[in-house]
């Protein structure tokens, strides 16, 4: 009988008989004095350790520092005194929120509102986008020609969010006669899509496009870059496939319906679930370059509304974290959810 | 032996060339259209007549601002956030991510919960600025006036980043480690001899997300950089544009070269430096989505 490492008792050779395994002595005594095993063997690796260090350090200073700061939605608002010194106030910045009845409230549930339905159009159009994408990218056969097209749908995506929207801002300014307006909007004016008086006034200027204005520079930028995930799964398909469906008489929608798609399945659930589990987190900074006072109606969303409540001299840094601290702790339970559901699915898990 | 097409085929091959003509020639256009306004007279760009080439040629745009001191100085000042910002958060992330990868290392399990939590909750915008503002405090405290470094040094850290180079230690493999202990080389030269030259195209793709997000890099730069003459051009850009588009605030240097072709004579500028060394990052560019659908 060999002994295993697992083992209370070893056969001893010697006299025959069955003796204490020293290990499990050893075991015994880690277990009994564990910090002290810790310590003892985090000084013998102690460079290791000095590694983990200044990451530690930076995450806790400015990730984990702001969420004890985002206590202070608990809190009454207060400029001087830290959050730890300020007086309790329950759930009173929530309740104002929620069901306060006042402007505040009514701000709070139309930038929920506008949180929600940014990222449900989002799903529903810039979602899709690159897949079509990748399947267009399949069909081009010449490698040249096809890497030209790759080249020049990236390329928006390497332009900051200022640039970007800057870009947007005169692609659609403000104008009194035709040509002194933005390129797009003067085509769309002269395209009979929309009238000379939206036109005059700038599309940006009008809440009825921002949403548009939202979704279709999210596709320019993102479409050309997102469809890489799925031209990676798609040219991983091995030709034989398609040779088989061909025999078997499948004309080109078939081979799309039962060898393209079950194929790049996997990577669209994926990907599907990551959106779903991102969807109240709105990158704040482009709203935040595109909206204006004017457009607050249809643009303005949780973080943007804080930001302006919080920071720039609004009704104060406590109500803000609280309107932040409902966002995000539904923006989790979304992200968590999403990555579970992954993890059964797909048996991928995103983190 | 080339089969025929079938007339679906056919179709969908049209569609697709001409769907992806569409789709290349919108995104190519904008860029052509400010490189066309920058270059082209007042009038013509304000009266809309430049559609696609240039109208009156001229190179006034440019000329100006190359010669405005905040145009180089906010030029200077992304050089030096984007460089010590990248050397920094990618020196960090390699030691974490480095400890990480071991699988010896006590507690792995909790501290790759600490990383992934930020990934789930953040803070929000209001939290994380009154962060900033004591992180501000304590800096001007020990001396570091600049609060480029505060943006250097505070800012920019991404879980993400570091559990793509943590899977990326995972691995190389244990043998060679083995072989270079048994060398006689320490933790920190199996780090720097093995460890990193081995996933050296990991580290190129991290640091290009680092460097790219320290070049585009506007939100917090605006809030925490008080001083003018410290902002990064993005900042300035944007600056620049509001001034522009709100006529209340023409002041000072707007006032006095304010057109759209400045406007996008700015733009341009931005964007020219990454289409010249687009060529040479774009397929680590690439590699890092690929790399994206990560585990634990």
């Amino acid at each position: 009988m060999k002994s295993q490492a697992g083992d209370y008792l070893i056969l001893d050779k010697a006299t025959g008989a069955y003796r204490e395994n020293p290990e499990q002595a050893v075991r015994d005594d880690v277990e009994k004095h564990y910090w002290l095993h810790v310590g003892r063997t985090i000084l013998k690796d102690w460079r290791l350790y000095l590694m983990l260090v200044p990451m530690l350090l930076v995450f806790l200073f400015w990730r984990y520092f702001p969420m004890y700061e985002l206590l202070g939605c608990f809190k009454v608002s207060d400029t001087v005194l830290p959050v730890s010194e300020q007086l309790f106030s329950g759930f009173s910045y929530f309740k104002r929120l929620l069901i306060g009845g006042d402007s505040l409230s009514s701000n709070f549930w139309m930038a929920m509102r506008n949180t929600f339905l940014l990222s449900f159009y989002g799903l529903c159009f810039g979602f899709p986008m690159p897949i079509i994408l990748a399947l267009f990218f399949n069909e081009v056969r010449s490698n040249a020609a096809r890497s030209v097209y790759q080249v020049l749908t990236y390329l928006p995506k390497f332009m900051s969010t200022v640039v970007m929207t800057s870009l947007v801002t005169m692609l659609v300014k403000q104008g009194s006669l035709i040509g002194q307006m933005g390129i797009v909007s003067q085509a769309l004016v002269r395209l009979g899509l929309i009238s000379e008086e939206v036109g005059n006034a700038g599309l940006l200027n009008n809440p009825s496009f921002f949403r548009a204005i939202y979704q279709i520079s999210g596709i320019w930028e993102g479409a050309g870059y997102d469809s890489i995930v799925y031209f990676a799964a798609i040219i991983a398909i091995s030709p034989t496939s398609y040779e088989a469906a061909q025999i078997d008489g499948a004309n080109k929608w078939a081979q799309m319906r039962y060898v393209v798609l079950p194929s790049i399945l996997s990577t669209i659930v994926i990907m599907l679930i990551t959106r779903i589990g991102s969807l109240l987190n709105i990158g704040y900074e482009k709203v935040l370059l595109l909206y204006n006072t004017k457009t607050y109606v249809t643009a303005d969303v949780i973080s943007t509304l804080s930001y302006r409540t919080g920071l720039s001299g609004g009704a104060g840094t406590g109500i803000a974290s609280a309107a932040e601290m409902m966002n995000n702790v539904v923006g989790m339970l979304l992200v968590i959810g999403a990555n579970t559901i992954a993890r059964k699915a797909a048996n991928t898990s995103l983190y | 032996m080339k089969r025929k097409l079938e007339i679906s085929e056919l179709i969908f091959k049209i569609i697709s060339y001409a769907l992806l003509t569409v789709f290349a020639l919108a995104c190519l256009y904008p860029f052509v259209y400010a490189v066309s306004a920058s270059l082209s007279g007042r009038e013509a760009v304000e009266y809309g007549r430049v559609v696609l080439f240039p109208k009156d040629v001229q190179f006034e745009a440019f000329a100006k601002m190359f010669g405005n001191n905040m145009f180089w100085n906010a030029y200077s000042n992304t050089l030096f956030l984007t460089f010590y910002g990248t050397i920094w958060a990618l020196g960090v992330s390699i030691l974490g991510a480095y400890a990480l990868s071991k699988k010896r290392l006590l507690f792995r399990k909790g501290f790759n919960f600490f990383l992934v939590f930020t990934m789930w909750f953040s803070a929000g915008i209001v939290p994380q600025y009154l962060n900033y503002l004591d992180t501000q405090k304590v800096f001007r405290a020990v001396g570091i006036m600049d609060d480029k470094w505060l943006v250097v040094i505070a800012m920019g850290m991404a879980a993400m980043n570091i559990i793509l180079l943590r899977n990326a230690f995972e691995n190389v493999p244990s043998e060679i480690e083995e072989a270079a202990i048994v060398d006689g080389a320490s933790e920190f030269q199996v780090l720097g001899k093995v460890y990193i030259p081995m996933s050296k195209s990991t580290i190129a793709t991290v640091s290009l997300f680092f460097a790219i997000s320290r070049w585009n890099g506007y939100f917090w730069a605006r809030q925490m950089i008080s001083n003018q003459n410290e902002h990064p051009l993005q900042v300035f850009i944007r600056l620049q544009l509001e001034m522009y588009t709100d006529p209340d605030q023409m002041t000072g240097w707007a006032e006095i070269y304010a057109s759209d072709s400045m406007i996008y004579a700015l733009i341009v500028c931005s964007i020219v430096p990454i289409l010249i060394i687009y060529p040479f990052i774009q397929k680590y560019f690439a590699k890092g989505t690929n790399a994206g659908g990560v585990k634990e």
